[in-house]
């Protein structure tokens, strides 16, 4: 398969920009570096290698890419959906296996209360509406993973439907400006996840770990409302925000608690939708805009080149860059779906339905969850503009990563320096330093309180800002030291006497009166003199009134 | 041999299947034609190892079809017998597990606390791959 070629058409802003105002991606190149790197915290947009190609090819249409996503989230609990084995990452093999996990015969499911409140946290939060009845369901299939033969699941009435994830892309004309698009949720459903397959191919054998099987996943779908694989990462980021806020699930993609399988189909604008691929395997966010741009770019290809798109299922290759065929997967799958008839249909109460006299441990009311749900990132950013004055943008960022917001919120409430001054030294300073050495913030060597002393010198002019930078330097050498301390061994201290750094200010005047630029010169030479312990504003004001004098 | 005529006969016309779709409908004339079979064996993994077989999988159909011929317009299928139970909800307690000898003891072969497994599924035998059995 032949590498695709990527058209450099526009430069990453351009590009994102086309995302935002016409609302469909159109294949024209991939995204170089896009701004909303930023948005995107940890994980950046993998630069794309430029294949310049200076004219556009021929017959060059415009083309829109239609992408729906499904989301596997594993629910956040103690136990497994329907059995009482624990939910761990790593434990010895089939170790955290019940017998009904391991799907003996006369064992049977019982529902676990944690995931169904989970399940309608998360719908809440993604303003669905909540099924007040809702049915289990089996889905057949055959592989070694799925000992029972066939995965519980809602197939024909999930617990929550008609929902939308509002996520933020960073575009426009001005900096830090946000723009919120929405991607309409289809619905959310509870079912069981698979076992673990460790393939042997040298011995020609699959080793099975059942400790997965039976755990509680929420499946969240998505319309495909998306367009492009920047925009699918930005969502999938955003959800992921909101499952690690409510608690339902840790979302960590590394560890397989969030899984996202890609459907994607190109078109012309005005015609019907393409036939679609489903791109599996894709255990990162950057990996899922890449997989889903060069999927998107593919399609684009093979159909320019006169070839057709197969109905089929590809999986991500991560070091080439592509999308391989899967073949050995059938074409078509019969589920042969019925009702699980263990189960009886799942209700659920609000404050006006609740059964008088019940037992609360055997009912759920959705009007109190809704009550106990936290603060959602979107309301959190929003407070952070209005609170303290930053950019949409670095609210984002303050969210991306993790314990960087509890982080700002100690320096704040122990300094008096104003917000803006600590988001600036936040965002720029501390988590340069952090991003440098790979340190997540709960490995910092700066703790709030050092930080807040040091902004406190620094508002209180006690240092110039070039001393502050070189404190910070010293404090994440993790000697102990206070700012204070540092402060006073290396002499960082302005000049607080006038009347001596005005002498300074005689002693390397040459007589340039007149000339306004000289006096920048000055001012280098006055700080060198002072060792750099001058506030260059105070240098300044000095020698502009010796000179004029 | 009369009788089957009869039910035939009495069949009404088909309404479709209410709520799931499922590639199993029969196509309306009573005979599974033997892309049927495979598709049925493929999924449900038996065995329809003869003719007689196939033969008693149409009787059970038509027998099931003589459903079509009560009146359900308006009337809500029920999908469980169970529609009227509680569903009774665990507390999130972790009280089962760490039986790994026992289950492991089930397998025919084990590596190191894994089950082993085939490599993938095996491929039934395409049709025509098949020793053919006499269509009447």
């Amino acid at each position: 398969m032949a590498a695709p070629v990527l058209r450099r058409g526009c430069r990453g802003r351009l590009w994102a920009l086309a995302c935002v105002d016409g609302g469909s991606c159109h294949g024209r190149g991939a995204p170089t570096g896009s701004p909303s790197n930023r948005i995107r915290g940890q994980s950046s947009v993998a630069q794309q290698p430029l294949h310049t190609a200076q004219k556009p090819r021929k017959g060059e249409h415009n083309w829109a890419a239609v992408v729906g996503l499904e989301i596997h989230a594993q629910i956040s609990s103690n136990s497994k959906l329907f059995s009482g084995s624990q939910v761990r990452f790593s434990a010895p093999p089939n170790s955290l296996v019940s017998f009904f996990d391991a799907s003996l015969p006369g064992t049977l499911p019982v529902l676990n209360r944690r995931c169904v409140e989970a399940a309608v946290m998360t719908g809440l939060a993604l303003n669905c509406h909540i099924n007040k009845k809702s049915l289990f369901d089996r889905k057949h299939y055959f592989y070694a993973d799925l000992p029972a033969g066939y995965q519980i699941t809602q197939q024909r009435l999930p617990i929550a439907v008609n929902g939308s994830l509002t996520y933020g892309v960073s575009a426009g004309k001005e900096r830090g400006q946000v723009i919120p698009k929405t991607v309409r949720v289809k619905q959310i459903q509870l079912e069981q996840d698979s076992g673990k397959s460790l393939h042997d191919d040298l011995r020609s054998q699959t080793l099975i770990d059942l400790n997965r099987a039976g755990v509680g996943l929420l499946e969240v779908v998505l319309e495909p409302d998306l367009s492009c694989g920047e925009e699918a990462a930005t969502a999938v980021r955003e959800l992921q925000l909101i499952l690690q806020t409510l608690g339902t699930s840790q979302a960590n993609m590394a560890e397989g608690q969030l899984r996202v399988d890609a459907n994607i189909s190109v078109h012309h604008p005005g015609e019907p939708l393409g036939v679609r691929t489903e791109v599996k395997n894709l255990n990162s966010i950057r990996f899922l805009a890449k997989a889903i741009d060069y999927e998107i770019q593919r399609q684009i290809n093979e159909l320019e080149n006169g070839g057709e798109i197969l109905n089929e299922t590809r999986s991500f290759h991560e070091k080439l860059g592509c999308t391989v065929s899967m073949r050995d997967k059938e074409a078509k799958q019969d589920y042969r779906f019925m009702p699980e008839p263990n189960l009886p249909p799942l209700l659920l109460y609000d404050a006006t339905s609740l059964p008088i006299g019940a037992d609360p441990r055997q009912v759920i009311d959705i009007d109190q969850i809704r009550e106990t749900l936290p603060e959602l990132p979107s309301v959190t950013r929003e407070r952070l503009v209005q609170q303290y004055g930053m950019l949409p943008e670095h609210s984002f960022t303050l969210l991306n990563e993790v314990g960087l917001l509890e982080f700002f919120q100690n320096v704040i409430k122990e300094t008096r320096a104003e917000p803006k001054k600590v988001t600036s030294w936040v965002l720029n300073i501390f988590l340069g330093y952090l991003k440098q050495e790979n340190l997540a913030v709960s490995e910092s060597p700066v703790t709030p309180s050092a930080l807040a002393e040091l902004l406190d010198l620094l508002d209180s002019r006690t240092i110039s800002s070039s001393a502050a930078k070189q404190v910070f330097e010293e404090l994440w050498k993790r000697e102990g030291k206070t700012p204070g301390q540092i402060v006073s061994e290396k002499q960082l201290e302005l000049m607080q006497d006038r009347g001596a750094l005005e002498q300074f200010c005689y002693s390397v005047m040459d007589v340039k009166k007149g000339n306004p630029r000289a006096i920048n010169k000055l001012i280098g030479l006055v700080r060198k003199a002072t060792l750099n312990r001058a506030d260059p504003a105070v240098i300044k004001e000095i020698l502009e009134k010796q000179l004029s004098s | 041999m009369w009788a089957r005529a009869l039910w035939l006969g009495l069949r009404a016309p088909l309404g479709g299947p209410r709520g799931f779709t499922s590639k199993t409908d029969l196509q309306g004339s009573g005979r599974i034609t033997a892309e049927m079979i495979e598709h049925l064996e493929r999924l449900a993994l038996v065995d329809f190892g003869s003719r007689e077989a196939v033969a008693r999988l149409e009787k059970a159909i038509a027998f099931a079809d003589r459903l079509r011929a009560v009146d359900t317009d308006g009337v809500e299928p029920m999908e469980s017998v169970l529609e009227d139970r509680c569903l009774y909800l665990r507390s999130d307690n972790v009280v089962e597990g760490n039986c790994a000898d026992e289950l492991l003891q089930n397998s025919h072969r084990v590596v190191e606390e894994y089950f082993v497994a085939p490599p993938g599924n095996i491929p039934l035998p395409k049709l025509d791959e098949q020793e053919p059995f006499p269509h009447s």
